[in-house]
């Protein structure tokens, strides 16, 4: 038994000599499971290379690719202009990478009449501002809201962007009637199933059973759906690039590798599975 | 030899009350070692929140909106509910059992009862996702069918197996010669189990929906799932038909997420703190009842 445990302990002694490259990846919250699935993937194909991954926000990730402890700074916004000033102050030169896009399809019922809706109408029925289906074109029912509970990443995503319009001094947040559903299955057997019902999930997540609206941000259209190639050429308005950071400019080395396979066809099946979108690379 | 198993005796007897009596001691500190860590992770709340704002009616707590109204009412919603769907059914149930039913029947649906308090709650709570919840939008016409009813008949659901049980047992404690003498001066059956059988076993079955009340109160996962989890402050008799958002759902969905330490943990403990002493309250009254009645019973036969 203790031969075991010491063989065992050995075993694990020179699988860590032979991790000769490290990385450390931290930062956005919303991309940590992604940045988690990558990481396992990569270090199963390469033994030799140990990845470690931490959430903790943006600008935690970024605030650390700064003070030089981590390699890669995962964020779901761009790099400030002073935290990119700060960067070069300490001698180092970042470098954005757009790694996987995140988009945010509006649901509703296959037999709601509503095809296309403008962000300013989903924003006032989130309110609890627009309270019935036919104050937007559709039969005569009441709209049931549904969201995502309040710790998922694309609850804050579409708090700030659709319900807010992207105005940061706006303080409104869900009408109190909004339904929270613990799960993205929760939101789309709902949807299929109440005539009622609008609801919205990451792109990835939304399955043939239920209605995607087609969305502009201009009253007047075009109103387009989300697609990996609208998602891509900027024209959905519900989506945002997703970005690592490098110390250096270009990266070499593991960093460039690890980049390399990500932004290749098997890391970015990866974020089709994670209900993201993957970046195209040849638009 | 004789001399010495006589010795060993009374040692093996104190041994063995000494280890009855740790495993009692062990329930009360593991409680008191509960309540001292939720009060010392949920009281700070009531300074760094402040008592005014936990007593107001919106709950939305990554903004700062620490409302605990919607919550407690949410709660007390569903479980009046399942209490509505349980009593009736879990008591008809535990009547039949124990005085109507051949014992053929009886060791049938006896533990079918018990399956029943076996199906893990979130294979109800599926089933209500699934069937219930879009079979109540269609018949009651409701704008959605995730409402505190469809909560309630789930919690009923749940809550049966513990009321049959127990009331059953309370029933068949009650003396056969009671029964006899109703019916020998010319009582019916049904006059003789409402008027002699139940109220003879009143403490007991009175326990008995009391443990069932508790059990719902609690429960989680099957809630969670069906009720729509949406903080509203119930305004009339339709709150029942509305989505609610209970303290368990609330606890279960926000704490993997929240910052230890933070306003939201505290007030996460806060409601665990409140839960709590809801189901104090409830075994509280439910043993000061069954005691009462005890008594009162005692008097009766002296």
């Amino acid at each position: 038994m203790l031969l075991l445990l010491l063989v065992s302990c050995r075993s694990a002694a020179q699988q860590q000599e032979e991790a000769a490259f490290y990385l450390q990846n931290k930062g956005s919250d919303t991309m940590v499971n992604l940045a988690l699935a990558w990481a396992e993937r990569y270090q199963q194909e390469n033994p030799q290379v140990r990845i470690s991954v931490t959430g903790g926000g943006s600008g935690t990730g970024i605030a650390a690719l700064m003070n030089g402890t981590v390699d890669l700074a995962n964020a779901s916004r761009q790099m400030k202009e002073e935290e990119l000033a700060q960067a070069q102050q300490a001698g180092y030169s970042p470098m954005e990478f757009v790694v996987a896009r995140d988009a945010i399809a509006v649901i509703v019922h296959p037999q709601n009449p509503v095809d296309h809706l403008t962000l300013e109408q989903i924003s006032l029925i989130y309110r609890g501002k627009i309270n019935n289906w036919s104050e937007v074109g559709g039969e005569d029912r009441p709209i049931v809201r549904l969201s995502r509970e309040t710790n998922s990443g694309t609850h804050v995503y579409f708090l700030e962007t659709v319900l807010r319009l992207g105005n940061k001094d706006d303080k409104t947040i869900f009408s109190a009637d909004t339904l929270l559903m613990p799960s993205s299955e929760g939101i789309i057997a709902e949807v299929s199933d109440n005539p009622n019902a609008i609801g919205y999930d990451g792109l990835g997540y939304v399955t043939a059973d239920v209605k995607t609206i087609a969305v502009s941000a201009d009253p007047n259209g075009p109103f387009v759906l989300p697609s990996v190639e609208t998602v891509n050429n900027g024209q959905y308005p519900i989506a945002r690039d997703l970005y690592m950071y490098t110390l250096q400019n270009p990266p070499t080395g593991l960093v460039k590798a690890y980049l390399d396979w990500l932004l290749s066809p098997s890391g970015q099946a990866i974020v089709t599975e994670l209900g993201f979108v993957p970046v195209l690379t040849n638009p | 030899m004789t001399r010495q198993t006589k010795q060993t005796a009374p040692q093996q007897d104190r041994l063995v009350t000494l280890l009855i009596r740790l495993s009692g001691y062990s329930s009360i500190l593991l409680v008191t070692l509960i309540f001292i860590f939720l009060m010392k992770e949920g009281l700070p709340a009531l300074a760094d929140v402040g008592i005014g704002e936990l007593f107001t009616d919106r709950w939305y707590p990554i903004e700062g909106y620490f409302g605990i109204l919607p919550l407690i009412s949410g709660s007390l919603i569903v479980t009046l509910g399942a209490m509505l769907v349980s009593v009736p059914l879990g008591v008809g149930t535990a009547i039949y059992l124990s005085e109507v039913a051949p014992s053929s029947t009886r060791e049938v649906v006896k533990p079918l009862v018990e399956v029943l308090a076996g199906l893990p709650s979130v294979v109800l709570g599926f089933l209500g996702i699934i069937a219930a919840a879009p079979l109540l939008r269609r018949l009651l016409d409701l704008p959605t069918g995730l409402t505190a009813f469809a909560g309630a008949l789930l919690l009923g659901l749940i809550a049966i197996p513990t009321i049959v049980s127990i009331a059953e047992d309370a029933l068949n404690t009650v003396p056969a010669a009671y029964r006899q003498a109703a019916l020998a001066v010319g009582a019916t059956p049904w006059q003789t189990i409402w008027g002699v059988t139940l109220p003879a076993a009143r403490s007991g079955v009175l326990t008995a929906v009391m443990l069932g009340m508790g059990r719902a109160l609690g429960e989680t996962m099957a809630v969670m799932m069906v009720t729509g989890n949406a903080p509203t402050l119930p305004h009339g008799l339709d709150a029942l038909f509305m989505p609610v958002r209970t303290m368990t759902a609330t606890i279960a969905s926000e704490m993997g997420e929240v910052a230890t330490g933070s306003a939201h943990y505290q007030v996460l403990f806060l409601i665990g703190i409140v839960l709590f002493l809801f189901s104090l309250v409830v075994n509280v009254l439910a043993s000061s009842v069954s005691f009462r009645q005890r008594k009162r019973a005692e008097r009766l036969l002296s």
